[in-house]
């Protein structure tokens, strides 16, 4: 692209763009994600060589051990415009995959699994009658979406979010990265802005790659606290007479002062009867429900602001639980419930659609870095350590971003050289430091190290 | 052979309890006669049936311990310790080769075969062991209450189902598996191995073994896994005895669904296509319709279309064949739910089992018809969704006539004689 000084920041300038970068195109609707953004984006901004990098995972190095066909077993989805889908592409190396990209500018790129022959020559394979084609590598991933959480959310509805209700999300990134890092031992996570209402994680750790279906599915399992679906009331599970570790550290490190300052602060989950309804259902002792529905239908109209009414009934639902715990014997378990609710509310995780993704090897997920194609807006990596500073609103947008090129904010042509002051370049700086670099490391060794043990095997082998 | 043996041989009188627990590494290197082959392995599979029916009902892990000990006592216990341990592992190894010919059948054994370990290791009582430690140490004058308890570090990988019911400690990717949760572990291990070796006894199936075997093994082996365990419906017995002029009227009180819905269909259109002549045929001549009076009731209806000067020529053939009294004269037998569930009804057919293959609003109006309530109709329909067609059938009988079938429905000709049994016992003078 042919790099055009602008002087005016006016707003016809945005459309002065596509019409400088490429004459013969009209833009109409400047502000929407179009095709001719999309082009620009791809042409000059993409990170593929980042992308290669991170799934090659060390094999397109020198040395020995490397398995130079890895990211060639890659399968690679691409929604066209007009929602043609392809399925099972791949590509030998980080130009082909650049040149089909730049070939036919998808709205949606979605990365699936490492099979074990190439995808694209599948076909061939299933000649032979063996079933060779089967995926074996997959990053264990999660889809989080905000409409999760949809019966605490009274700020907006279906696909929009707003900084009210995006802290949900925050606090569901805290408890699972914590517990993926704590719990399951995995080190190299990403996480990444879905573009609209979601994040996804992925775990990028060998040995998150390996798990079976079965292994991904437990791990899911172990993150989803309540049990039933659309069809079927959520009842909050009970079991026991304490909390497992995972469900009293978040609920401690996270949840409880989420849900009791900011969710009653955002959101008044109990300020009126169809808010406490849904949250009464999940109570599966139903004289509790009764006596407090009792108590709250029938409480005055009082001058109270909602948060302050939604505070009180929090209160006297607790001190309900507490004090039937004098009365039966099961009670003990009562103790729980305020803790599993809010678990239960604040991050019933992932969804329960969603879980599918988590539990099978072969589901695709959307490329971090890809443009949503409702919003413009990046799919740019989120910083667990920081997710509270991160605001979806403020996601560079297509518009944005080239009108920061045209104004010559950014370089982003020669070479591979990101700024600080870029807006992408900032994400990808973070993506390469705080994912990239260590994953690559750790890959090097492992690769190393699996590639000795198997010349010591052999040398053992010669002795005899 | 070699085998692995779990370190201690406990030490009660309980054969089934004690008796080892092979894990099946290897295949038995020892000649099986040919009616072994056939018979351990038919055993074998009537105690995964159990199992298979037993979860089915939901049955807990408790009842679940009893079930598989019982079946096991009653099916595999033999009197000889290392007879019974020789049964155990070749009825498993042949059982591989039935159940390894698709993935529906893999999937199948697996879960099943799965279970049955899951349940005799858990029937190993490690309580009693803890028991008698607890004595030596009193012995010893030692009062610590309980013993020390041990925990097994694993990775997190390898116990899969205590991690997704958050029953273990995790920490850095390690469980720590207790003493009591230690089936976990080797019930994983069991699964993940069996489900290799599936793959490649399938790989030699298909290569080899089926070809070599085509004249001796491959045909019991094709007929194992759809094979029927029940009692022989093929000669008619004193619940079944039926005569023309009584049809209508038994039709209606004691057919399953199944039969029921190809009588009305012969009634309605006076034809039913070969599967339906054979399924609705068969079982007939189990009730105890005889050769003649078989011959006079399809006449009466498929004359009406076809004339029966057609009917004599072809299909009066193969109802006498049924009844044995044409070409190979083999008398066969009526088909059992199984091979019914198993078929695959095309357009214009009325065979197959209805909880398979009705849509689900022609079974609603078809189990309405037959009297259940809206809640009995659920009960079945849940069934029905998880696709356990035989239980669905079970509840129906039980809904219809107001008494609990432990057993569970096998037959079609079981359906009609338990029935029978209840009519007949509420009402002794009522013709049958």
């Amino acid at each position: 692209m042919t790099r055009e000084e602008t002087e005016n920041r006016g707003e016809d300038m945005v459309i002065d763009v596509p019409q400088t970068t490429n004459p013969k195109t009209k833009i109409e609707n400047p502000d929407e994600f179009n095709v001719h953004y999309l082009r620009i984006y791809y042409g000059n901004m993409f990170p593929y060589t980042d992308i290669h990098k991170w799934l090659s995972y060390g094999h397109d190095g020198k040395h020995p051990g490397c398995d130079e066909y890895y990211f060639g077993r890659r399968e690679f989805s691409f929604t066209l415009e007009n929602d043609v889908y392809l399925r099972y592409k791949s590509f030998k190396n980080a130009s082909a995959m650049e040149d089909a990209i730049k070939g036919s500018f998808p709205y949606k790129i979605d990365i699936g699994a490492v099979y074990s022959v190439d995808p694209d020559k599948r076909h061939a394979y299933a000649q032979t009658g063996t079933n060779v084609f089967t995926p074996v590598e997959r990053e264990l991933v999660f889809d989080i979406d905000i409409t999760d959480y949809d019966d605490v959310r009274y700020c907006c509805s279906g696909a929009d979010v707003c900084s009210r209700c995006w802290p949900l999300m925050t606090v569901a990134i805290k408890v699972i990265d914590t517990s993926l890092r704590e719990d399951f031992g995995f080190k190299h996570i990403l996480w990444v802005f879905s573009g609209r209402r979601g994040v996804h994680c992925w775990v990028c750790d060998a040995k998150a790659r390996r798990l079976t279906n079965e292994q991904r599915s437990a791990v899911a399992e172990y993150f989803r606290v309540y049990k039933g679906n659309e069809n079927n009331a959520r009842k909050v599970a009970l079991m026991g007479h304490s909390l497992h570790p995972f469900l009293a550290r978040s609920y401690g490190d996270f949840l409880q002062k989420f849900f009791e300052r900011d969710l009653q602060a955002t959101q008044s989950i109990f300020s009126s009867k169809e808010k406490y309804e849904k949250i009464l259902e999940m109570i599966s002792d139903e004289d509790i429900q009764s006596e407090l529905r009792e108590k709250w239908e029938n409480s005055a109209r009082s001058s109270l602001s909602e948060e302050d009414i939604s505070r009180t009934r929090w209160e006297q639902l607790k001190s309900t639980l507490q004090s039937k715990k004098q009365k039966s014997a099961f009670s003990l378990m009562n103790l729980k419930i305020p803790v599993l609710l809010s678990f239960n509310l604040v991050s019933n995780v992932p969804g329960s659609n969603a879980a599918e993704v988590s539990k099978q090897m072969n589901h695709l997920l959307k490329a971090p870095f890809c443009v949503h194609p409702k919003t413009g807006r990046v799919c740019v990596p989120i910083d667990p350590n920081n997710c509270d500073e991160f605001d979806p609103l403020a996601v560079p947008t297509l518009p944005q971003l080239i009108e920061e090129i045209n104004s010559g904010g950014s370089k982003m042509d020669v070479d591979d050289d990101v700024s600080e002051r870029n807006l992408l370049g900032r994400s990808i700086k973070f993506f390469r430091s705080s994912f990239l670099e260590p994953l690559l490391k750790s890959c090097k060794e492992e690769i190393e190290s699996s590639y000795n043990t198997k010349i010591e095997k052999s040398k053992d082998s010669f002795s005899w | 052979m070699e085998v692995h043996r779990p370190q201690k041989r406990a030490s009660s009188s309980d054969v089934v309890s004690n008796a080892t627990i092979p894990l099946y590494l290897t295949a038995p290197p020892m000649e099986v006669r040919l009616e072994e082959f056939e018979l351990f392995a038919i055993d074998r599979l009537r105690v995964l049936k159990a199992v298979s029916d037993g979860l089915a009902r939901g049955k807990n892990p408790k009842e679940m311990d009893n079930l598989v000990d019982n079946s096991w006592k009653e099916h595999m216990t033999v009197p000889d310790v290392s007879e019974m341990f020789n049964k155990d592992i070749i009825s498993h190894f042949v059982l591989r080769l039935v159940y390894c010919r698709s993935d529906e059948l893999k999937k199948w054994f697996l879960s099943m075969e799965t279970a049955l370990f899951r349940h005799r290791f858990r029937l190993q009582k490690p309580e009693s062991l803890k028991e008698k430690l607890r004595q030596v140490e009193r012995s010893l004058g030692q009062n610590s209450p309980d013993i020390e308890p041990i925990y097994y570090k694993v990775p997190f990988e390898e116990v899969p189902d205590l991690v997704a019911g958050r029953r273990v400690f995790i920490q850095k990717g390690y469980a720590f598996v207790a003493g009591s949760q230690l089936v976990s572990l080797v019930v994983t291990q069991f699964r993940s191995h069996l489900s290799k070796a599936l793959i490649l006894t399938n790989r030699k199936w298909t290569t080899t073994i089926r070809e070599r075997e085509k004249d001796r093994l491959t045909p019991i082996v094709e007929g194992l896994s759809t094979s029927y365990l029940g009692p022989d419906y093929s000669q008619s017995n004193e619940y079944a005895d039926i005569s023309l002029k009584d049809i209508d009227q038994v039709a209606k009180s004691s057919f399953p669904l199944c039969m029921r819905h190809l009588f009305e269909k012969l009634r309605e259109d006076h034809h039913l296509k070969h599967g339906g002549r054979m399924q609705l045929g068969l079982f007939l001549k189990g009730v105890g319709l005889k050769l003649d009076d078989a011959l006079a009731f399809w006449r009466a209806e498929f004359t009406k279309k076809v004339g029966s000067e057609r009917f004599d020529k072809e299909y009066a053939y193969s109802i006498r064949h049924n009844y044995g009294k044409e070409g190979k004269r083999t008398d066969y037998t009526p088909y059992a739910c199984q091979k019914i569930i198993s078929s695959a009804p095309g357009v214009g057919d009325h065979h197959g089992c209805p909880y398979r293959h009705f849509s689900e609003d022609n079974l609603r109006a078809a189990l309405g018809r037959m009297g259940l309530s809206s809640r009995g109709m659920e009960d079945v329909m849940d069934k029905v969704r998880n696709k356990h067609y035989q239980l669905a059938c079970t509840l129906t009988f039980e809904a219809v006539y107001g008494t609990s079938c432990d057993a569970g429905i096998n037959h079609p000709n079981q359906y009609f004689e338990e029935s029978q049994k209840i009519l007949k016992s509420k009402t002794p003078t009522a013709p049958v």
